[in-house]
């Protein structure tokens, strides 16, 4: 099977659409076959990446490899980025508002989620530049 | 406990059913998103009071059987309808969400 590239925008600010790409992934890879298990863990890492992405950051772009034997979820965007990353990483740790609370966002369970939920999590980010989470998921 | 099931035990609104029929095989309570789409199991009953449209995303995600809306939370038109296209379970009860709970685990 030749690789498989889906590329989605991803509107800052709008928790309406949040989600949208996702479930179009989700969909795809479910369509294709691919172990049930193995779509929900691809679809709950890129969700919470995806809403991170409309939650601190203006948006952004998702970009999508579907392999043989993984899929490989790019999400980047151009907001404020992160100061300290191992700190970000941690369960718990948030800086989100109250009004993005009252949404039931803000546990910082989103990033230790990709990482549970991915075989290899990779954020790169610059202050002020933007952010790249990488999310590597093997499949079974 | 079937979903529809689950829905006269609670004396819910049912907002929107999908699939009556389907088994709930356990429950989870929260309202803390990313804590709900990591740690619900699939088949579950999701307790929460939250009624915002991303619960139907997390809905989709984590596979549940069911949403419960608790302490008859307002829910908006637009996302019972969402639910429609996107069929999901969605039932709304009074009952606060330890008492709704308390109500399914008599019964299981
Ligand atoms: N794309 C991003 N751009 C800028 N900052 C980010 C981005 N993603 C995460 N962060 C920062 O890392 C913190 C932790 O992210 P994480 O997803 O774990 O928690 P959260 O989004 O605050 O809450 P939750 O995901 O539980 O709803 C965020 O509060 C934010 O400060
Ligand atoms: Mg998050």
């Amino acid at each position: 099977m030749e690789k498989i590239h889906l590329e989605f925008d991803v509107d800052g600010r709008n928790f309406v659409s949040a989600g949208t790409a996702t479930a179009k992934v989700k969909a795809c890879l479910k369509e294709m076959g691919i172990n049930p298990d193995d779509v929900k863990r691809v679809a709950i890492a890129m969700y919470e990446g995806e809403i991170n992405m409309v939650i601190h950051a203006n948006g952004g772009k998702a970009l999508v490899d579907i392999y043989v034997d993984k899929v490989v979820v790019k999400l980047i965007d151009t907001g404020k980025g992160i100061a300290d990353i191992n700190l970000a990483m941690k369960p718990g740790y948030s800086t989100a508002s109250d009004d993005i609370r009252q949404l039931g966002f803000g546990a910082g369970m989103g990033l230790p989620n990709m990482k549970k939920h991915s075989d290899e999590c990779i954020v790169e980010s610059e202050v002020g530049k933007g952010t790249t989470v990488t999310l590597i998921t093997n499949l079974h | 406990m079937t979903v529809n099931q689950l829905a006269e035990l609670l004396n819910a609104n049912k907002l929107n059913i999908a699939n009556g029929e389907k088994e709930v095989a356990t429950g989870y309570a929260g309202d803390l998103l990313s804590f709900v789409m990591g740690r619900a199991p699939e088949d579950s009953a999701w307790f929460t009071i939250m009624t915002n449209v991303n619960i139907l995303a997390v809905a989709t995600l984590t596979d549940v059987a069911v949403v419960v809306v608790c302490e008859g939370a307002t829910v908006d038109e637009s996302i019972i309808e969402k639910a429609k296209q996107q069929e999901i379970n969605l039932i709304k009860t009074e009952y606060d969400v330890f008492n709704a709970i308390k109500r399914y685990l008599d019964e299981t």
